[in-house]
């Protein structure tokens, strides 16, 4: 009987404390919502917690239509980023994992390193470079440069992954007679669905959520979505709308959010999937 | 098989880091020969074995394969297929297109590869798999697709890195006599790695006994089990184990003797070339032949039978004559006898050097 009151006290615990912090959490995308859909008028006038009265979409259509161009160089932007460093990565990663290159450790080592230092050390001399070769305010300088940041990290994701595969597979492949690419294209890469599906979402949302990156190196006519929301946010002049900023804000988060709520379930699978083998 | 097929590996030298594992290794392996490579783990079998494939760098030596050099050359230009412990099976492709890969890889024409995995698939008895994923396959299933695999490459050498460890029992006395009518089919020559004695017994024509990347003994099973080279492959192989008595040498008017406190037993035969007469020395008999004493043994003494182990078709006796204990092999429904007089062949008696551990 007590040992019963003990664990119904437990639970009451734990869910005291997830639903506290699921509250702190949504409480400020509750606020975004709700104030996305009232008037100005109500805004100024009222509560920040009540719901709409009269409740408007305007808000919601004036924002889309300041950010299209936005979205649209996001998007254009995203794509290639996403597919060629995580080809490259994948293909970093298997080399380094299976093709045991003479100074393989010291690589990743660097590799780690370059993982882990901030982005600002590296914007001046990024900048002189892509300059150099006409590169500077081009949608392909702003893909070069998100490929590169993105290396590291999806090379050391990828090697990773590969060290948990039977080195037996790779052995039969060679005895097989295939060569380094027949063996990533027809054995390796098809055995990395989960990892892949790790790095889209990091990708997706690291490149979409970036803002620094593209308001130094897109140029003016590439600004990502990010960049664009800034400029609607923080105008000096005039009224400020908020039900505009908050459509827009949550119209910006909107990418990176759905692409956690599909691939959930996929993220902690593709997570643990090293961990034990299939 | 008409390819030359003999593999033959002279000082071969393979190190990991600082670690040598090998160190001047010399192998010969006949053609059509089935040798295997037996040891405990670690002893740098399964290392000799990828040297041989061509998967791991070698820092010295050569590696010839039908007579030509290979020690530089890629696995697929070695003539050879391996089959790995753990199978190894491409998990993302069909029974089918896991058998035909490297057939595919090297460029080999349609009709040829149908005709290659059809005869593997016969032979393994595999047919109706062929569609399947290895992840809708049993662990023998797996095997025998992984030997497939090896099978359709037609080469003359094939090269087993402890194919039946990851079986159950049964499976592996089914699968290894599979192996041996598959030696016996195609004629190629076979390099086997194990560290099951059973298996190398019953499967080899030659064994390799390795212990810390050195070969001890390499001989026919017979001769490895009759008259094991040192006191480790004597220890090795046998189960139950051999006995090991320890002792000194002594000179009489019948020839050689061995003696220690508790026993006086004949060899009839002169001392051994090199040994002398006070030299410590260690006698190996094996159960089945410490026998009840009587016409053509050698007397060992009276010794008090311990403890009876059932085995089925026949018991083992552990058995103590004063501080020495030993084992015999009796019939399978005999009864504790309590006491009794034991004795031995002298002719089929083993002596080592304690020392060193070597046959005398």
């Amino acid at each position: 009987m007590s040992r019963a009151r003990k664990h119904l006290a437990a639970r009451v615990a734990i869910y005291t404390c997830l639903i506290a912090m699921a509250l702190f959490v949504l409480g400020p995308l509750y606020v975004m919502v709700i104030t996305s859909l009232k008037h100005m008028s109500e805004i100024s006038s009222g509560n920040i917690l009540a719901l709409p009265h009269i409740p408007t979409i305007a808000p919601w259509l004036v924002s889309a239509h300041k950010l299209s161009a936005g979205f649209l160089n996001s998007v254009k932007i995203l794509i290639p980023s996403v597919i060629i460093s995580i080809a490259v990565g994948a293909i970093a990663g298997y080399a380094l994992q299976f093709w045991r290159l003479p100074g393989a450790s010291l690589l990743v080592l660097i590799l780690l390193i370059g993982a882990f230092i901030p982005y600002a050390v590296f914007i001046y001399p990024l900048v002189r470079i892509l300059a150099f070769f006409g590169l500077f305010g081009t949608l392909t300088g702003i893909v070069i440069v998100h490929t590169t940041f993105g290396l590291p990290v999806m090379t050391i994701l990828f090697k990773n992954f590969y060290s948990s595969l039977p080195v037996e597979l790779f052995k039969a492949a060679r005895v097989d007679g295939a060569g380094f690419w027949r063996i990533f294209a027809s054995i390796v890469f098809p055995m990395s669905t989960p990892i892949v599906i790790v790095a889209v979402i990091l990708q997706v949302t690291g490149i979409w959520n970036d803002f620094l990156l593209g308001l130094v190196f897109a140029g003016r006519d590439n600004m990502p979505m990010t960049v664009e929301l800034n400029n609607i946010v923080t105008t000096t002049t005039g009224t400020r709308f908020y039900n505009q900023d908050m459509a827009a804000t949550i119209l910006t988060a909107a990418v990176p959010l759905l692409v956690y709520l599909v691939s959930g379930r996929w993220f902690v699978r593709g997570i643990t999937a090293g961990a034990v083998k299939g | 098989m008409s390819v030359a097929s003999n593999v033959s590996v002279a000082n071969l030298q393979v190190k990991f880091g600082a670690v040598r594992v090998l160190n001047e290794l010399n192998i010969e392996v006949k053609q059509s020969e089935f040798v295997v490579l037996l040891g405990p783990s670690g002893c740098g079998k399964s290392t000799l074995l990828n040297a041989i494939a061509g998967l791991i760098d070698v820092s010295g030596g050569k590696v010839m394969i039908g007579g030509r050099d290979v020690t530089h050359e890629e696995p697929k230009d070695r003539n050879i297929a391996m089959v790995f412990q753990s199978y190894a099976l491409y998990p993302t492709m069909s029974v089918r297109r896991n058998l035909s890969f490297g057939l595919t890889v090297a460029g080999m024409a349609r009709p040829e590869i149908t005709r290659r995995v059809q005869a593997a698939a016969d032979l393994l008895k595999i047919g109706d798999l062929l569609d399947r994923r290895p992840s809708a396959l049993s662990g023998g299933q797996r095997q025998r697709v992984a030997i497939g695999r090896a099978l359709v490459r037609e080469a003359p050498v094939y090269l087993f890195d402890e194919p039946l460890s990851n079986l159950d029992a049964q499976l592996r006395a089914e699968l290894r006599v599979e192996i041996k009518r598959l030696h016996k089919r195609i004629g190629a020559t076979i390099i086997f790695v194990t560290h099951d004695q059973i298996e190398a017994l019953t499967l080899a024509d030659r064994i390799a006994i390795m212990k810390g990347g050195k070969i001890l003994q390499y001989d026919t099973p017979r001769t490895i089990y009759a008259r094991p080279a040192n006191l480790y492959v004597a220890g090795f192989i046998g189960s139950p184990a051999m006995n090991f008595i320890k002792g000194r040498l002594e000179a009489s008017d019948d020839g050689a003797m061995f003696v220690n406190d508790d026993m006086r037993f004949t060899l009839r035969r002169p001392l051994p070339p090199g040994s002398r007469a006070g030299q410590a020395v260690t006698l190996g008999l094996r159960p089945e032949h410490v026998v009840a004493a009587g016409d053509g043994v050698a007397p060992l003494g009276m010794a008090d039978v311990e403890l009876l182990e059932t085995m089925g078709a026949d018991s083992l006796a552990w058995c103590r004559i004063g501080a020495c204990q030993l084992t015999t092999r009796l019939d399978g429904a005999a009864q504790n006898p309590g006491r009794i007089a034991l004795g031995a062949d002298p002719a089929e008696a083993s002596l080592f050097d304690s020392e060193s551990g070597d046959r005398l």
